[in-house]
Parts: C-alpha cells; structure tokens; sequence
C-alpha cells in the first residue's frame, strides 16, 4: 500500500542524502518526493511517497527516520486525517477547434492553460491523486506529450 | 587568540579528555601532523595500517567505555578506516574518525586521493560532518563526541578539508551542546515499567536474555540485584558476555548458534523473555517463526529501532537500560514462584552439558581453559573471528563487563589484534590477550610493528589449525567436506615474531600449554604464541543456519 509520510528535518546538506538512502538500502522506491524550506528557514520539509512491500519494513524506515540526527519529526499520513494536493504540467496536443471540449473539461479541476503554441497546449492543474487521475484521463484523450508532477504535499 | 583548525581540532579532543589516538599521516592531514609534532595533549600511536587505527580506537572504547578516536588522511587513508567503522557502528562503539579531505574548492573535482568519505560512510555511521567553515569546527567536534557516546552510541565521522586545517580563527569551546532533533530518552515510561512489572510476577517460565547494552549502560550491577530478586535463569548474547558472572548459579551462558544447548532449550520453553539491550539477531533467534512460540517478550532498549524489529515485543520499554532496572527494581520487591521452573531448567543443564572429548593433540577449548587458569579469569580477551572466537566465549569464565572484545554484528577477520592494542592503552594494569586463528591474524599482523615501537605489551594466542577454521566447519557439515579454498598456509609465526622484535613461542604439546602461556605473560614484551591444534575440531554445540535453535547438533548428549 502507498505511504505518505512527511520528514521535518534540517536544512543541511547532506540530509536528502541520508533520508534517501534509509529507503534505498532496503531496495525501496520513492515514488514521490518534494522537498523545500519551511517558515523557519533552518527547517526544511520533505513529503515522500512510497509503495510498501512490506508493511514491517516501513515500519522500520519510519524508526530509522526517527534516528537520524537531522531529522526532527517523522508523521506517516497514511492512517491520518489529511489534505494532500499536487501539481501537474501537461503538454497535449491542441488544435483551435478543441477549444470547448478542453474548457468543458478544466472546468471540473483546479485547472488552466497557460500556453498555448500551434498545435500544443500547456496546462496547470492541482488536485489530489483523484483528481489529478481523473484529470489525467480525460487529457489523455487529447494525446499527451509530456506530463510533469511535483510529488505530493501533504498537510494537516 | 587565533588557532588554525589542527590547532584547535586538537585542543578539542585534549578538552574532550582523549588520552590516545590512533592514526596514520597522508597529504591531505599534514598540517594536522604538523601540529602534533611535539604535542603532549595526548598520546598519538601509529598504526601500520589505517585499519588497525581504527579497530584499535574501537578496542580502546569497548574497555574504557569512553571515545575512541582514530585519524587518518583523505582517500585510501579514509576508505581503509571503513571496515573498521562499519565494524563499531555494528556493535554500537562510540567512536570519531577523523580524516583529512582535499582543499574545500577541489572537492568533487576527482582531486588526488580524493572519496567522498562522508558518503561512503552515511550508512555506518551514527552521524558524520564535512567540515566547510573553520568557524563550525569546535562545535562540530563537541557534538560528534556528544553523539558518538550517548543514546545508542556509535561512529562519528569528520571530514577536515585541508584548506580549512589551516584556515584561523578564534578558538571558543563551546560550553555545551543542543540538539533538537536528538534527545536519548533515559528514564522508561513509568506506565510500562509497572506493567512490566505485572507480567514478570505472573510469569511462571520467564528467563533474562542480555545483550551488549547492559555492559552499555553500566548496568551489571542492577541486573544482578533483579536477576537475583527474579531467581531466574540467565543468558547472554555473544556482546553480553561479562555482563552476569559466568559462574554464577543462574546463568546458563550464552544463547544462539554456538550457545548451550541448555539456554536454547529454557528460551525455547520460556513464557517471558525478558530482553534487556539485545537485539534478537538472527544467530540468537534462528528461524524466527520457530522462536520461544509460548513467550511473551518485555523488551528494554535505549533504541526504538531495534524493538520488534525480529521478533515481536509485547512490552517494550525504551530507556537507558541502568535507568530502567533502577526503576524496574522500585516495582519489583520480589519474584514469581518458579520453582518447578527452576528444576526443569536445572535437569536440562544436566540433560545437556557442555564438554568436549579429549584428543592426543593440543584442543583449542583446552587452550583457552589454560589462558583462564593462568590468568586467574581476570585477563580481557579479545578475539578475532572464526572457531576461536567461539571457544574463547564459551570456554573461558568472564566475572567482568568490559573483559570481552569480539566483533558480534560485522564478524571481522583481522579486529582482534589491533583491538587488543587498544585494550591495553586503556587498562594497562591488565593482562590482554588476542585469541586468534592461523588465517584472522594475518589479516592484521602488521601491527606487531605498533606493539614493538609503542612496548605495548599484548600476547597473542594463535589456535593454529592450517584452516579458515569456521568456514571449513560449515563445509564440512553443509558441503559435503568439500574444502574449498580453507586450507590456509601460514609463516613460520616465531621467525616471524622475532624479526619484528617480539617473542614467538611454538607449542605442540598440550604438556606444553600452560608453560607457555606462564612464560608469556611473565615476559615484558609482545608474544606470539603458535599453538598446534587438532586441525578438525567443530565448535559445538551448533545450530545450523536457518534452524530452530532447538535444533542443536554436536556436543556431548
């Protein structure tokens, strides 16, 4: 099942690094990672998605998390109220005529074109991973050319 | 006043009260030899291989219980530290490595002798440090001795560019530490420690399994307050030895693969396993599915990590474990009624003793009797790793923490010896002797160079049997007798001795052993003793890999 799990930690080189390579050594995959500062800006925050195999092994990454000396909070969202989003950019193919079927379709998501070139379209969209699935589906149907995802966020 | 960086990185090991460090100069760490030349601070012992530094900064740790420190250059002087890092991260020694990097503005540029030493390191260190701005250094130094010797301690490693060795500052010590994001919980939670206290008075099979964290913690004394308040019977891991007297009347030695048949069995029949700073490593537990099926397990670890981490724990209890027997005791005015217990564990030490059957030549468990008889069980044993590392923790009676010093979680040929040097820096007013096989002891023989040039008086007992001994054990029994690659040639070890400068001793009479042994420690100097052993002798009892521990094959029933 995936895990979603935030890591406070310092804002330090070398730290990714270390939060990485817990999950690396047991032959884990991040599926998602997206890290940045916080308020505090000797504070940086990580959401890391990951696909666990076995459930005692994360356990473990979870308490190895815990020991590394950069690490100041570990929270697994998986099993906790909370809101997640992510970013998408996704290049389509667009030809003019479309226009009315793609606006019919952003109008159900939190989402925009934000270029428009000869046959191509941009678009920004946030969502959960519903939503951005769903969203996906119905670009799909357009041709995507290239798709970009920031990784999840997650809060409380 | 203004220092440079070696200036200061040496008056903070002086301030962090280092009395000996092991190293080897290189390029990239001349300006800190340069400010040791004449440095009385602390005594420097150089090694003849970065490997032997760092094992023996590892040996210094485990007797004295402080940091042991080693030093050595950037590149190959900081990879050949590795194995003896990842050797202490294993077996939670507290340690610094410091090693010399390239210039701060080379870094990354594939320089001369350069390794991302702090990346090889990430996984087998507790914490490591580049340093970037000589005005971090003193504090970087002050929390990797905070680091290495508190919670779980471990290796700490700084990388020094040179660049920042001779950048100059002024130098602040600072008055303390803080970490935020690193707080090691001491006291257990008292809601636990009572209902542990609940579980263990209505136990009515329960056994005291220890490990390394005992002798950790200091807590030898706590545990034998509750061990005998508990009546119950006692095991150790191969780390725990000397942390209950050998002797005493409730222990049953040590548990797991080559453990008494007698522990297996009473942890195998137990119904509370009471674990205090062990970790129920796959040589103690066997198959895990097949391990002590009727046990509940009350688990005390200073490390959340190591808590049903193998087996699962119905009680755990995270502390600093000489906190939490204090605690425990507070609780615990007597022990359950488990006399029937009691007797049966007694009638299985009958069932199954341990012994050996005596043979025409020289035994090797024979030998280490002779060590305990001549040294009155009051010598540190170090050893290295094989059968003899096996029958020096089975054959000899440790009264002691601290008298012990075996590699337990990396197995490393090659520690025992320059470990023992490091044994007796630390506790010079004892005996030390290294156990060692024929093969382990050329992996670091070098260092009776560092014995003669130091006078560090070591005594070396080599249980000569042409083999790589354990492995030919296991072929022997899992491969069909199939030798491959086990018969091993040595040097003639007495010349070789000699030519260093040390004494060497042949014995191949077991007429022999105990005036040998005598003539040995009677000698101030280094001696190497070769001692001819039955050349196919198995460490049993043994419990094949994979296997209940229940299963046992080999010794005397």
């Amino acid at each position: 099942m995936k895990h979603t799990i935030s890591v406070l930690v310092e804002n330090k080189f070398g730290v990714l690094a270390r939060v990485a390579g817990l999950f690396s050594a047991r032959g884990y995959n991040i599926a998602s990672l997206a890290v940045s500062e916080t308020l505090d800006p000797k504070v940086s925050y990580m959401t890391i998605v990951v696909e666990a195999k076995d459930e005692k092994i994360l356990e473990q990454i979870n308490k190895q998390l815990n020991k590394l000396i950069d690490v100041i909070t570990v929270t697994d969202f998986t099993k906790k109220d909370h809101f997640d989003r992510e970013l998408v950019l996704v290049k389509i193919n667009y030809l003019a005529k479309n226009k009315t079927k793609l606006q019919s379709i952003l109008k159900k998501f939190v989402g925009k074109v934000i270029d428009f070139k000869k046959d191509t379209a941009i678009i920004e969209a946030v969502g959960d991973e519903a939503q951005v699935k769903a969203l996906l589906g119905e670009l799909s149907k357009f041709g995507v050319r290239e798709l970009l995802r920031s990784g999840k966020l997650a809060i409380q | 006043m203004k220092m440079t960086g070696s200036q200061i990185l040496l008056e903070c090991l002086k301030l962090e009260g280092v009395e000996v460090v092991f190293g080897y100069p290189g390029g990239q760490i001349l300006p800190t030899f340069d400010a040791l030349y004449g440095y009385k601070g602390f005594k420097f012992i150089l090694t003849r291989h970065e490997q032997g530094a760092a094992h023996a900064a590892d040996g210094y740790a485990r007797v004295t219980g402080k940091v042991g420190v080693c030093l050595a250059t950037s590149g190959p002087g900081a990879t050949n530290l590795v194995t003896g890092i990842a050797n202490a991260y294993m077996d939670s020694i507290p340690m610094v490595a410091i090693t010399g990097q390239v210039p701060t503005a080379l870094i990354g540029n594939d320089a001369f002798q350069e390794a991302d030493i702090t990346g090889i390191t990430r996984p087998i260190t507790k914490h490591n440090y580049l340093v970037k701005d000589i005005k971090d250094l003193a504090q970087i130094v002050r929390e990797a001795f905070y680091i290495a010797s508190t919670g779980r301690p471990g290796p700490v490693l700084i990388d020094l560019p040179k660049d920042i060795q001779v950048a100059e500052t002024e130098f602040i010590w600072p008055a303390e530490v803080k970490l935020r994001s690193y707080n090691p919980n001491l006291f257990g939670h008292p809601g636990q420690i009572k209902r542990a206290a609940k579980l263990i008075m209505k136990a009515k099979k329960p056994i005291l399994y220890i490990g390394g964290g005992v002798i950790t913690s200091g807590a030898t004394k706590e545990l034998l307050v509750l061990a005998q308040r508990l009546k119950c019977p006692v095991t150790w891991t191969l780390m725990g030895i000397g942390g209950f007297p050998a002797a005493h009347k409730q222990s049953l030695g040590m548990l797991g693969m080559h453990g008494t048949a007698y522990a297996n069995h009473s942890i195998m029949e137990s119904d509370l396993i009471i674990a205090l700073g062990a970790r129920f490593d796959d040589r103690v537990t066997g198959r895990l599915d097949l391990f002590a099926p009727e046990a509940q397990v009350i688990h005390v670890d200073i490390d959340p990590s190591s808590i049903s981490k193998n087996v699962h724990v119905d009680l755990p209890i995270v502390g600093d474990l000489k906190q939490v027997l204090g605690q425990l005791l507070q609780e615990l005015k007597c022990g359950p009624m488990i006399e029937d217990w009691l007797k049966h564990v007694e009638d299985l030490k009958k069932k199954y003793p341990m012994g050996f059957k005596d043979k025409d030549k020289i035994l090797p468990q024979y030998v280490i009797q002779q060590i305990d008889a001549v040294t009155k069980g009051e010598a540190i044993i170090c050893t290295e790793v094989g059968q003899h590392q096996m029958w020096a923790a089975q054959w000899f009676n440790y009264s002691s923490p601290r008298s012990f010093i075996s590699s337990g979680g990396l197995g490393t040929m090659g520690f025992g010896f320059p470990a023992a040097i490091g044994a007796k820096l630390g506790k010079p007013e004892k005996i030390v002797f290294d156990v060692a096989g024929d093969g382990s002891i050329q992996m670091n023989i070098q260092e009776l160079g560092t014995c003669v040039a130091n006078k560090i008086n070591v005594k070396v007992a080599i249980l000569n049997n042409g083999y790589l001994g354990m492995v030919r054990q296991w072929q022997e029994l899992f491969y069909g007798s199939r030798y491959s690659h086990t018969p091993i040639s040595s040097p003639d070890f007495v010349k070789l001795a000699e030519s260093y400068g040390a004494v060497g001793i042949l014995v191949t009479k077991k007429s022999e052993v105990k005036p040998a042994l005598e003539r040995a420690i009677a000698t101030d100097n280094t001696v190497l003793i070769d001692f001819r052993v039955e050349e196919e002798e198995n460490v049993f009892p043994m419990v094949p890999a994979g296997e209940a521990i229940n299963n046992i094959i080999g010794g005397l029933a």
